[in-house]
């Protein structure tokens, strides 16, 4: 299959998937934040416009990565990396705070916003740190180490009140697994996390019922292999999560988190309250369900959706722009949309499994499970299935820095992934 | 396995957003109605509600406008309410429970506020509306009656209820619906349809402009102009008639079916059902449980025929060929079967054949008959069936699929009917009660008037209908299409003859018109009422049918006094005085006129409720009203007929 032709040997697959994703994007770019019936395609003041010459900005921007030495890429990934974690913590100095988030340098009207860009550059760093012969993920030492290299962006951004970066960089979980990462840490967070929805959903004490339940029935049937002290500090483990759940979620998360974890466990059951948090917080959700509702089958027709073009989803063109897609492009367009994301994953992983250099690999597993994470988390939350998280969908949604920080993610794993064959 | 865990999860990932679209945009698909859709705001364009015109072209129902104060309730931002209260001359009591009221309908959408603003109240609020938001006004138009009769032929129309709403989605809360009469039986046709306009709007409620350039928008489609059947003369004559009296007056044209006059008494100005007193007097109408004056007795009322059900047994008989018409039956005074027996009014001795038997509605001869029909194949269970399924012909027992709103079956029975009664045995003197309409047929005065026009025409009838045009439309085939009954053409001549003996010289014989040979049947009907558990007896109802003239007939009628003691005495003077005004125009028998203002049957009503006992028939006096009323029906009398002065 592969042309072995210097100027094809990109894989071409992606590239397609890539650009579909970014056209499709922009068309309902246009239908968000479009006023009025005339449309003028090069009007810099509108969201359509920038986004305009952002794409073909990005055009060059894939030239310019493509164009440079792969072994560019591994060799300066600390040095990138270190930039990037400098830009970081500048923001604390220089950055300017839109929405609550100090996440934006600003030079005139032009914003940039460095933890973008740090997703590429911790990867960068992770695939270094990983492919370095002397590190062994199965040692404590150098998994300590890797989880500093992947929690200080993520500590930088969670203080700059960008919380939903922060979440991104549990992505790189996929990674490490991957690569050897003991099961326990996993098993852990997962537990940790059903745990914390039970405990929420419902209640403390039935919880840790459940779960010691569940761990002395485990213990019975395997009395040979578990011993009894381990048992028991499973279960004090368990119902301490359990409470600690409860106290954090009661005591330390801000108001606006528990109410946007409350909506999304379906806590609340006064429909007053309710009918109070359509119009608050959950506004937003509340408006975004509606308009993909309203697309059914085939949608509205592009530029035609009443909701989009009514203004009623705040923040369409942006992170809620999967719900412009749901109403005008009804359930074919949004599956397709879906469908898209899904083959693309699919591919990044295919190839990073193909890699012959672990470098390449765990940068290439890493491109895809942050572009899962952001897929996940953004549609899962227009959609009602997950709590709010304000991130965006990747190649979709309006914002230069966003879509510039994709490409070179992406673009960087298509010239490494174009190199492989090549000697190292 | 390790590296499937990302593979696995964006697969399920993908899966479990197409599952999730689908339910959002597939399975749950209420969201997809433009009327759904907060994004857009539906106006509405009442139409003009078509108009009602009595049968000679006279104007009974038009309209006025009105003014609503609607309210979304999710679109009201604090406002000043002491001032918007004061315009609305309410209270803030009233305003909160008005808000809560709408808030529960629906957040979203509009329901009125304060319906049926006056003008000048229109004219001084229309002026500060914008300062409040999530009001509006919407102008509708309400009823204007040009009479004050047919209460019960024209019905009314009021705001449609939640259960309406539910079940016909074409009306929305605060929209006007025909109640009852031809408002409710012609509702389709004299609404019209309401246009719609969707007008896109941005989420800060701000109209943008229409939605799609206006290509889902409706005009409003006007109500047609309806023509009824009724003669607004004849009508109000009758109403007049049966002022002070309780019962039912219908009459047909034979004809065509057509329904000249339909009078329930007591009545109500219609006027009264229209504007923002219209609750509080349909409430008082409504809660009048005595006189029940929103009851249409002339379809509603089921009462025991009586004697003019013997015309249907004379008919069974002389169809099954079980008697003669110049056959003679002796009456001793009565009819004695087994050990029992049935007074009759006639002389020890008397003689009757058909003609004389109807003309002194002798109740031994029509015992007779109807045994004989019974009895005809030896086995009364197959002869009552023959029975049943002759008087059902004519449209008794049985809804008779009309165009009027309400209407009753009454009861015709048959074997099947008395099967638990009488399980095994049965034989003719069982039911012999039905022999005089009693017993267990009952009839409501529609059927009886369709069965007078039936045996008018001899031997079909058209279905009643209060229907005569609609603008553009033809009438649907049921009224114009004859229906047949079961007996010959050649049966019904001895009956008519009968019939007019009864006017010329039997019990109608002080009821003569000049020069208008009438037909007819008087009718006095036993009537229990139960008391304090106390089954007890009131004065007989007066009932008559007939139809006039014999030859050609133009009108055929049936009347019901409640409690009026016998046929002659009330509903006979009805039926003749509307017959002559409808064929002559004019009354030469201002003797009965004048008897049947002068008299009230009130104080009969009285007595069940009195809590003491009381006389009734024979042994009661007769009341008359007092001079003032009478005066005041003279005038009205009068005025009826010189509508000029």
């Amino acid at each position: 299959m592969r042309v072995t032709n210097k100027h094809f040997k990109f894989d071409w697959i992606t590239i397609f998937l890539f650009l579909l994703l970014v056209g499709f994007g922009w068309l309902n770019i246009l239908s968000a934040s479009h006023i009025g019936a005339d449309i003028n395609y090069f009007d810099l003041s509108q969201p359509y416009g920038k986004q305009f010459v952002f794409i073909f900005l990005n055009l060059i921007l894939i030239v310019l990565v493509l164009a440079i030495d792969a072994k560019f890429y591994e060799r300066f990934a600390s040095i990138i990396y270190i930039i990037s974690m400098l830009s970081l913590v500048g923001l604390f100095l220089f950055g300017k705070n839109v929405n609550g988030a100090t996440s934006w340098y600003g030079i005139g009207s032009f914003t940039i916003q460095p933890s973008e860009f740090a997703k590429s550059a911790t990867a960068l760093a992770v695939a270094k740190h990983l492919s370095d012969l002397n590190t062994n993920i199965k040692t404590f030492k150098d998994q300590l180490r890797t989880f500093a290299i992947i929690g200080i962006p993520a500590i930088l951004v969670l203080l700059q009140n960008d919380t939903g970066s922060t979440i991104v960089y549990g992505a790189f979980i996929y990674v490490l697994f991957r690569e050897g990462l003991p099961n326990v840490y996993l098993t852990t967070a997962f537990s940790t996390l059903i745990l914390a929805i039970l405990s929420l959903k419902f209640g403390f004490i039935i919880t840790s019922v459940i779960s010691t339940v569940i761990i002395i029935g485990i213990h019975y049937f395997n009395k040979k292999h578990i011993r009894i002290y381990q048992s028991v500090f499973l279960i004090i483990a368990a119902i301490s999560i359990a409470f600690g759940v409860k106290f954090f979620y009661q005591s330390i998360l801000q108001p606006h988190q528990q109410e946007r974890i409350s909506l999304w466990l379906r806590l609340e059951k006064d429909p007053n309250k309710l009918e109070a948090m359509k119009k608050t917080f959950a506004y937003n959700l509340n408006e975004s369900e509606k308009a993909i509702s309203s697309g059914g089958l085939t949608g509205k027709g592009f530029l035609e959706g009443t909701r989009t073009t009514g203004k009623f989803v705040p923040e369409q063109h942006t992170d809620y722009i999967f719900s412009t897609v749901g109403e005008e492009w009804g359930f074919l367009g949004s599956a397709f949309v879906v469908v898209t994301f899904v083959l693309l994953l699919l591919r990044i992983l295919h190839l990073a499994e193909l890699q012959k250099s672990q470098f390449s690999r765990v940068y290439g597993y890493s491109v895809a499970a942050i572009i899962f994470i952001h897929f996940f988390v953004n549609i899962g939350m227009v959609m009602g299935l997950i709590p709010t998280i304000g991130i965006p969908l990747p190649m979709f949604s309006y914002g230069g820095s966003g879509l510039w920080a994709f490409t070179i993610l992406l673009f960087i794993f298509i010239k490494l992934d174009s190199n492989r064959i090549n000697e190292w | 396995m390790r590296q499937l865990l990302l593979f696995i999860s964006v697969i399920t990932v993908g899966i479990l957003f197409i599952s999730r679209l689908f339910y959002l945009q597939i399975y749950k698909t209420d969201a997809n109605n433009l009327f759904e859709d907060n994004a857009i705001r539906k106006v509405y364009d009442y139409p003009k509600r078509g108009f009602v015109y009595d049968r000679n072209g006279k104007l009974l129902v038009a309209n006025q406008p009105t003014y609503d104060v609607m309210i979304i309730p999710r679109e009201v931002k604090p406002l000043d309410t002491t001032e918007f209260c004061k315009l609305l001359k309410i209270t803030k009591e009233d305003f909160n429970r008005k808000y809560n009221k709408a808030y529960r309908y629906s957040p979203r959408l509009p329901s009125p506020f304060v319906p049926q603003l006056s003008k000048e109240d229109y004219a001084v609020l229309q002026e500060k509306m914008r300062k409040f938001e999530g009001f509006y006004i919407q102008k509708r138009s309400l009823r204007d009656y040009q009479t004050t009769i047919g209460a019960n032929v024209l019905g009314d129309i009021g705001e449609v209820n939640y259960a309406t709403i539910n079940k016909n989605p074409y009306y929305r809360m605060g929209d006007l619906i025909g109640k009852q009469g031809v408002e409710a039986s012609y509702e389709e046709i004299l609404r019209g349809t309401k246009g719609i306009k969707f007008i896109q709007k941005d989420r800060f409620n701000r109209n943008i402009g229409p939605y799609k350039d206006g290509k889902f928008d409706t005009i409003p489609e006007q109500g047609k102009d309806i023509t009824i059947t009724i003669d607004a003369q004849l009508q109000a004559y009758g109403e007049l008639l049966m002022k002070n009296k309780r019962g039912g007056v219908i009459a047909l044209e034979p004809k065509t079916g057509e329904i000249l006059a339909m009078v329930a008494a007591p009545t109500y100005d219609p006027n009264i059902l229209v504007g923002r007193n219209r609750s509080k007097n349909f409430t008082k109408l409504y809660n009048d449980s005595i006189a029940k004056p929103l009851f249409n007795r002339s379809l509603q009322g089921v009462y025991e025929p009586g004697s003019p059900f013997k015309l249907m047994n004379a008919l069974i008989a002389l169809q099954e060929g079980v008697m003669d018409e110049n056959e003679h039956v002796t009456c001793y005074r009565g009819y004695k079967y087994g050990n029992r027996f049935m007074k009759c009014h006639c002389n020890y001795g008397t003689r009757n054949n058909m003609v004389t038997g109807i003309q002194r509605s002798c109740n031994a001869y029509f015992a007779t008959a109807y045994r004989k029909i019974l009895d005809k194949t030896g086995n009364a269970s197959e002869g009552i069936d023959t029975w049943s399924k002759h008087a059902k012909s004519f449209g008794l027992g049985n809804f008779l699929n009309n165009d009027l709103y309400v209407g009753q079956k009454g009861r015709i029975p048959d074997r099947d009917y008395y099967k638990h009664i009488y399980p095994k045995t049965f034989y003719s003197t069982y039911t012999i009660s039905n022999a005089i309409g009693q017993g267990e047929v009952a009839t409501t005065p529609i059927q009886l008037a369709n069965m007078a026009a039936a045996i008018a025409n001899r031997g079909y009838f058209y279905t009643p209908h209060i229907i005569k045009h609609i603008e553009g439309e033809t009438l649907p085939e049921n009224f114009t299409k004859p229906k047949y009954t079961t007996i010959d053409k050649e049966n019904f001549e001895p009956v008519i003859d009968g019939m007019l003996a009864v006017y010329e010289k039997g019990t109608a014989s002080s009821l003569r018109v000049k020069d208008i040979d009438i037909c007819g049947k008087t009718g006095t009907v036993e009537n229990f009422a139960i008391i304090d558990s106390v089954k007890t007896q009131l004065t007989d109802h007066s009932i008559f049918v007939a139809f006039a003239p014999k030859d050609n007939p133009k009108i055929a009628i049936a009347v019901f006094v409640e409690n009026g003691y016998w046929g002659s005495r009330f509903a006979g003077k009805v039926a003749s005085l509307m017959i002559e005004k409808h064929i002559k125009g004019e009354i030469t028998r201002t003797d009965l006129e004048d008897w049947l203002i002068r008299h009230t049957l009130e104080d009969e009503y009285a007595k069940p409720y009195s809590g003491e006992p009381f006389k009734i028939n024979g042994y009661t006096q007769l009341q008359t009203v007092n001079d003032s009323t009478y005066w005041q029906l003279k005038n009205q009398l009068n005025k009826l007929k010189n509508p000029e002065i």
